[in-house]
């Protein structure tokens, strides 16, 4: 079946939602979702969204600008940072007056609270600059983002898969997707797509990722041919729960919890001494890593504790009420009785799809526009992210640059004369057709597979190999041996084997298209970090521990060929504040 | 480790017929429902199908009946649900859809007529005063209100539970009076009348007898009864105003 669409969302977290909503002033707009939108990742944000609103104590837009450059480790692009820090507190405001419940101080504004990297004066102490909805950010601003884009009569289609983007003659046409329930496939032709589907932290072992975070969308265009960027960047979040990656915000060390080994040290004293358990994820991942590698993880073991037995009791109810349901529910601990036991989890990747600062697709080192074409969010590069991305500069990130998408995009659909509209219509439905029917193909042969080979062991080998030479700590010959181990696995997934030969609602068929999109990601990930013999930001190599800024102040972007992935690199946009020693 | 039994309830789309399937699974206790699930499919049948993503709790995706409750799998651990074993018996998990939602395929349900119930409340906060330039101000005490309906997830788990629902498949349900409740007690909404016109109908508010099945099976445990009842209380308090 076919639908036509003035612009087609593929996602609907924040960023989806967002551009969702400004894109609904100018013609019809379709959010596709693998899930319901409510339940899409972004509602699992937790901590904070950062605007130097200035509630609690006084604060600039200016030093927000420096603490993300300096997060960045210098390689995010000043001219996209200086817009989202400036447009943060409007966007706070905007959020707030359609109806997010955010908390508020005695005043009745908008609380804020400390997170990690953000100062006051350009780096001298810690700042409150994190609004919040008590440790339930995330889902507070989706749930509102979506009652917003109900009222504005945005259609929502939950669960469809994406197959296949439709891209012909430097213009994208819309997408192809697996209805999930009925196992039919549909074209959805627009003049303008967006791809808001998020990040692909489940190709790590120990991830606070959903399920669903699998990259899908980005392996797809970069099958097509659009180069993906900065892919070497992934975060790793401080305060995963041992054994199981459940994040535990960086809010409960804004709050006053702090980090202690076994020894019963607060070691982040050592590291960074003026911000402490506030420093950057970057940096508070290696910092316990090398605690737990040289003997000091509690009882010798491989984790540490997050102590908030100091804090008191009714902040831990009011403001990090969530996280103490799960310790208690998966840990069996109250944490404001006990510490808890927490190790670093995948979390977030700062690279994606390279886009402007409208959100529109590019498709070279010299910013070539592909047509039609947007991103947004957690799998787009602006890059305002860099190297590392600062606690509570995502969700900013997804409704400022959401927004400027949805903006851009109203601009593009209302510049269209009906006329031509219709024209492109139709050329872009035929465009599809060949699509459709290689997506039939591929699906075909997947319920067909018959192999010996267990998807779950391929992934979970993929997920096991890709924590332990590709996480925090990285060297070229782990690395190199990890290539192998995935183009192995890639070989591997041609001989797997399928229970459900049924089309309805066909869960395994779906794991199975992941899977391939995971391998896809992994090797981008991977062969990125091998390129880059430098040490920054959330990129550690421990054969070339510096930061080479003659060398590698630029972005990476991998384009698929027929044989080995073609690097090419393009220049970070530095307009303010110059590198410097990133000391904190 | 330990053995467990897990008896699931499975629907096929394709024959249109139920069937229990069994499964063992050496597990830890301190492990998840989702985890055993994760592992029947990935290890002993491909084909056993339901929903999950986030995993702890938060996006609701994996509600389902659970040792005879609503529960979400992700949320449940072996050791808190688990029916007794016997000594030649395996402790057993019995996994079943959630109850009045169609069922699509084993556990999946189909949720449609759930969120569209839920657009019946008008569902978004109606303030047509031009705002200020800086946030709307709320009171901590204002919030307080709203703070625990606001923590709602949408699983589905509540709505499923009501024996009204089951009844009467047109009766909006805990979820979106919930939901109603959300707007009409956020101090910032100006939709109060419009939006108790549209629990009020036959279908609405006034269907709750207080069974308190919602709030049993609510996984971020809200009070639902509660909240309806003030609504009830409200609504009242209107008709006899006017």
């Amino acid at each position: 079946m076919t639908h036509q669409f003035d612009t087609v969302i593929i996602g609907s977290g924040l960023a989806g939602l967002r551009a969702a909503l400004e894109a609904a002033g100018a013609g019809n707009v379709a959010v596709l979702s693998k899930l319901y939108p409510t339940r899409s990742h972004s509602t699992t944000a937790q901590g904070g969204i950062g605007a130097a609103l200035g509630n609690e104590e006084p604060d600039k837009p200016e030093w927000h600008f420096y603490d993300t450059v300096k997060g960045s480790d210098f390689l995010g692009d000043q001219d996209a940072i200086e817009i989202m820090c400036g447009d943060a507190i409007r966007a706070i405001i905007e959020l707030e007056h359609m109806g997010v419940p955010f908390s508020r101080t005695p005043e009745g504004r908008i609380a804020q609270r400390y997170f990690g990297g953000h100062t006051k004066d350009f780096g001298t102490a810690p700042v409150r600059r994190a609004c919040y909805s008590a440790d339930r950010t995330g889902h507070a601003i989706v749930f509102t983002l979506y009652e917003q884009c109900q009222l504005k009569g945005v259609k929502f289609f939950p669960e469809l898969f994406v197959l296949d983007i439709v891209i012909e003659n430097n213009r994208c046409h819309g997408v192809i997707v697996l209805e999930i329930s009925t196992g039919e496939i549909h074209i959805f032709s627009s003049k303008v797509t967006l791809i808001a589907s998020g990040g692909y932290g489940r190709v790590f072992k120990t991830t606070s990722n959903a399920y669903v975070s699998t990259g899908d969308c980005l392996s797809i265009l970069y099958n097509r041919g659009i180069p993906l960027e900065d892919m070497e960047f992934f975060q790793f979040h401080p305060t995963g729960l041992y054994g199981l990656g459940i994040l535990i915000t960086e809010g409960a060390r804004g709050e006053g919890g702090i980090l202690i080994n076994g020894k019963g040290d607060r070691f982040m004293e050592r590291y960074a001494p003026t911000i402490k358990d506030l420093a950057p994820r970057d940096m508070v991942c290696r910092a316990i890593l090398t605690e737990i590698r040289e003997g000091r993880g509690i009882d010798g073991k491989d984790y540490i504790y997050l102590d908030l037995r100091h804090v008191p009791k009714k902040t831990i109810k009011e403001r990090l009420p969530e996280i103490t349901t799960f310790c208690k529910t998966y840990m069996g601990i109250d944490p404001s009785e006990q510490p808890i036991p927490v190790i670093p989890t995948a979390h977030y990747a700062m690279g994606g799809i390279p886009t402007d600062i409208d959100g529109r697709v590019l498709m070279d080192e010299k910013g070539s526009v592909m047509q039609g074409l947007y991103s947004a969010g957690e799998c787009a590069c602006v890059s305002v992210h860099g190297a590392n991305r600062l606690g509570c500069n995502s969700l900013l990130d997804t409704v400022v640059f959401g927004r400027k998408a949805g903006r851009a995009i109203k601009e593009e659909i209302g510049r269209d004369t009906a006329g031509k509209n219709k024209k492109e219509d139709i050329v872009g439905a035929r465009h599809a057709v060949p699509l459709l029917e290689r997506s039939k193909i591929m699906i075909d042969s997947i319920l067909k597979c018959n192999g010996k080979e267990r998807l779950a062991n391929i992934r979970t080998e993929l997920q096991d190999r890709m924590m332990e030479h590709c996480s925090v700590f990285r060297d070229e010959k782990n690395l190199k041996g990890l290539i192998e181990s995935i183009r192995n696995l890639k070989e591997r997934t041609k001989d797997i084997y399928l229970k459900d030969k049924t089309r309805k609602f066909n869960t395994e068929l779906i794991d199975a298209i992941e899977l391939n999109h995971m391998l896809n990601i992994s090797e981008v990930i991977a062969s990125s970090a091998i390129e880059r013999k430098e040490s920054r930001g959330a990129h550690y190599r421990e054969d070339c521990p510096e930061r080479d800024d003659t060398s590698w102040l630029k972005h990476t972007l991998a384009f698929k060929t027929d044989k080995e992935i073609e690097f090419r690199y393009k220049p970070v946009n530095i307009t303010r504040f110059k590198p410097e020693e990133r000391i904190y | 480790m330990k053995r467990y039994t897990f008896r699931i309830k499975r629907f096929d789309p394709e024959k249109e017929n139920f069937r229990w399937d069994e499964f063992s699974v050496d597990m830890e206790p301190m492990e998840r429902v989702l985890d055993g699930l994760d592992r029947i499919k990935d290890y002993a049948d491909g084909s056993l199908t339901f929903r999950r993503s986030c995993g702890h709790g938060i996006c609701g995706s994996c509600a389902m009946k659970i040792n005879g409750r609503n529960r979400l799998a992700c949320q449940s651990l072996l050791r808190d649900i688990e029916g007794r074993g016997t000594a030649r018996r395996a402790p057993t998990v019995v996994i079943e859809p959630l109850e009045a939602f169609p069922v699509i395929k084993d556990l999946v349900v189909d949720m449609e007529d759930f969120f569209e119930k839920n657009d019946l409340v008008l569902p978004y906060l109606i303030n047509d005063e031009p705002p200020p330039e800086r946030e709307r101000l709320q009171s901590p005490s204002e919030q307080e209100m709203i703070l625990e309906s606001i923590t709602c997830i949408m699983c589905g788990s509540c709505t499923s539970s009501c024996p009204i629902y089951w009844t009467d498949s047109q009766y909006l349900g805990p979820s979106s009076l919930l939901k109603a409740y959300r707007f009409i007690f956020d101090s910032r909404d100006r939709a109060e009348e419009e939006r108790l016109e549209k629990v009020t109908g036959v279908h609405g508010l006034w269907r709750c007898h207080s069974i308190f099945n919602c709030v049993e099976s609510c996984p971020k445990e809200i009070d639902i009864t509660g909240h309806i009842t003030e609504l009830k209380r409200l609504a009242l308090k209107n008709r006899f105003r006017s």
